[in-house]
């Protein structure tokens, strides 16, 4: 569990990054920090590892100021990726997801088995191990990032951005893999993204961030489509337009959902929506015990095809 | 031209003390600028005066250093130590200011990312910044090496033997050849010493061969092999 106590941070130059900020991250659940460029998102999550300090506040990890604590050895026990993949362009990508867990005093033949591991558990072929990062596609690297993020078997996995820079099928498919991962090891994931639909897809908790890192909204997708705050959220996450307001038209090739403007906006799968897949997962997770390495996964409850069609 | 066949043992001796001449600077300013480019790159404060004070160092004559060092280093004015350590205050005038940019050309969001997942500065700067800024640090030495070759002939002039003693000694004795002997070891083993460089550059920095990188960073590259 993560817990913002009236966290506030000014930069040396005066910027107000983030003012008086509170909240609760609960464990093993993904909560998604959204909002406009400049809110604070990045600002909110470095100082999760301290690497940025906060002004004045407090930030408690199961119930430790991490304030207290070595950033070095604090930040080798918390995953990090980031959007440009921001790999070691001089190491081989074997060596990119095996060099943190060696600095920490594991064995080289170890750390460069456990990598391999992991190159299989984020989808990434074996045979990619011994190329640089720059011979890799962005996807790709973006996955190794991934795989990096996990080597140290972290609890918490902090991502900036990750999927930002990637196109938009790679993208789909990069979530459908974090949900996947997510579903397997159940970590407590930070993940940062100015994408709404990114947001309610992953998000068990999503929060609305307005400049400043003020808080607009709180909640589970369901909660924020059903219920916006305010005008502001109505118009971020596009329940102001009747975006988000779809219905079904039947067409002689089947039924397909169609949003406000006519757009055609995905077809109903068995009746789930994606915030409604979200929450049967939560559920699950409570009982289920964190495994690093699970089995074959049986790809279920994926999430209706659904959203803006951007 | 006979002059040079019958010379052959004098100009590969003036060719050897001219290596000792050089060789020595060109490694001392490069252990020299790491600690003191470190610097200039890391701190605001430090790099003003550090890269000023280099600027002046590389603008001060050659002949009068060699002659004024002794009186300040105790060597005597043809000691070979009296022109190592000037060719090294030389190589270090230009090497400092390539090791401040080479630390600063390393991409931030790769040092960021380094942070993030738990390097401490010093190995930090050891394993992520110091050798990505290496292709800066090459281009640099490979600089030293030439100029450092070059200058280090100046030391014939004060009575230092080196291959500056080929084109001294066929001045006076209007031996043409000699001159042109000189002239053509000098650039030989600068290129000798320049091709060793880019060779060690390759053998330490396999990354930089492995692929056209410009290309390849391209994030929107299209996907499909990823989907195995
Ligand atoms: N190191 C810094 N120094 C000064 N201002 C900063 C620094 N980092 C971020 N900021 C400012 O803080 C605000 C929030 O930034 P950031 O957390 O990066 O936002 P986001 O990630 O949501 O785009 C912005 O106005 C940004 O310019
Ligand atoms: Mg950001």
């Amino acid at each position: 569990m993560i817990e913002f106590h009236s966290v506030t941070k000014r930069f040396p130059d005066g910027t107000l990054a983030v003012e008086d900020f509170s909240l609760v991250l609960p464990s093993r659940k993904t909560t998604v920090f959204v909002g406009t460029s400049g809110s604070g998102k990045t600002t909110l999550l470095r100082m999760i590892n301290r690497m940025v300090d906060p002004t004045s506040g407090s930030i408690d990890i199961d119930g430790a100021d991490i304030g207290t604590l070595a950033p070095v050895k604090l930040r080798r026990g918390i995953g990090y990726v980031m959007q440009n993949s921001g790999l070691l362009p001089h190491r081989r990508v074997i060596d990119n997801v095996a060099t943190v867990p060696m600095l920490q005093g594991t064995p080289k033949k170890k750390a460069r088995e456990d990598a391999l591991q992991l190159l299989d558990t984020v989808g990434l072929d074996r045979s990619l191990a011994n190329r640089y990062p720059s011979q890799l596609s962005g996807g790709q690297q973006q996955r190794v990032g991934v795989a990096r993020g996990l080597a140290v078997n972290p609890n918490i996995l902090l991502m900036d951005e990750p999927f930002g820079a990637v196109d938009p099928i790679v993208r789909a498919e990069l979530q459908q893999e974090l949900l996947r991962l997510q579903r397997e090891l159940g970590k407590t994931v930070v993940f940062v993204t100015h994408d709404i639909d990114e947001a309610f897809l992953l998000g068990d908790q999503v929060v609305i961030l307005r400049t400043g890192g003020l808080i607009a909204q709180v909640g589970s997708p369901a909660e924020i489509l059903a219920n916006p705050a305010d005008d502001f959220v109505a118009a971020f996450v596009g329940a102001d337009r009747g975006k988000r307001v779809l219905h079904l038209e039947s067409h002689s090739d089947g039924d397909v959902l169609v949003d406000a403007d006519g757009r055609l906006a995905g077809v109903l799968a068995g009746g789930t929506s994606p915030s409604a897949a979200a929450g049967a997962q939560t559920a699950t997770e409570e009982t289920a015990a964190p495994e690093v390495k699970a089995g074959p996964f049986a790809e279920s409850g994926a999430p209706a095809q659904g959203g803006d069609p951007r | 031209m006979t002059w040079i066949w019958s010379n052959l043992d004098f100009i590969w001796d003036r060719t050897l003390d001219h290596v000792v001449l050089s060789v020595p600077p060109i490694i001392l300013s490069f252990l020299l600028a790491v600690p003191l480019g470190w610097l200039a790159y890391r701190f605001r404060v430090s790099r003003g005066i550090i890269l000023s004070g280099v600027g002046l160092l590389y603008a001060v004559p050659s002949l009068p250093l060699f002659i004024v060092l002794p009186f300040i280093v105790g060597t005597t004015v043809r000691s070979p130590l009296n022109l190592i350590i000037a060719l090294t205050l030389y190589g270090v005038a230009l090497m400092v200011r390539v090791v401040a940019d080479g630390l600063a050309s390393v991409d931030r969001n790769v040092r960021q990312s380094a942070t993030a997942v738990g390097f401490s500065e010093w190995t930090q700067f050891w394993r992520v910044e110091f050798p990505l800024a290496g292709p800066v640090l090459l281009a640099g030495l490979r600089v030293v090496a030439v100029s450092t070759v070059s200058l280090a002939t100046v030391g014939a002039v004060i009575g230092a033997q080196s291959l500056g003693s080929l084109f001294t000694d066929g001045f006076q004795r209007g031996i043409q050849a000699e001159i042109i002997a000189g002239i053509i070891a000098t650039v030989g083993l600068a290129l000798a010493l320049d091709g060793a460089l880019v060779l060690l550059g390759r053998l330490l920095m396999p990354w930089t061969r492995s692929a056209p990188s410009t290309a390849a960073r391209a994030p929107m590259r299209s996907d499909k092999e990823a989907v195995a």
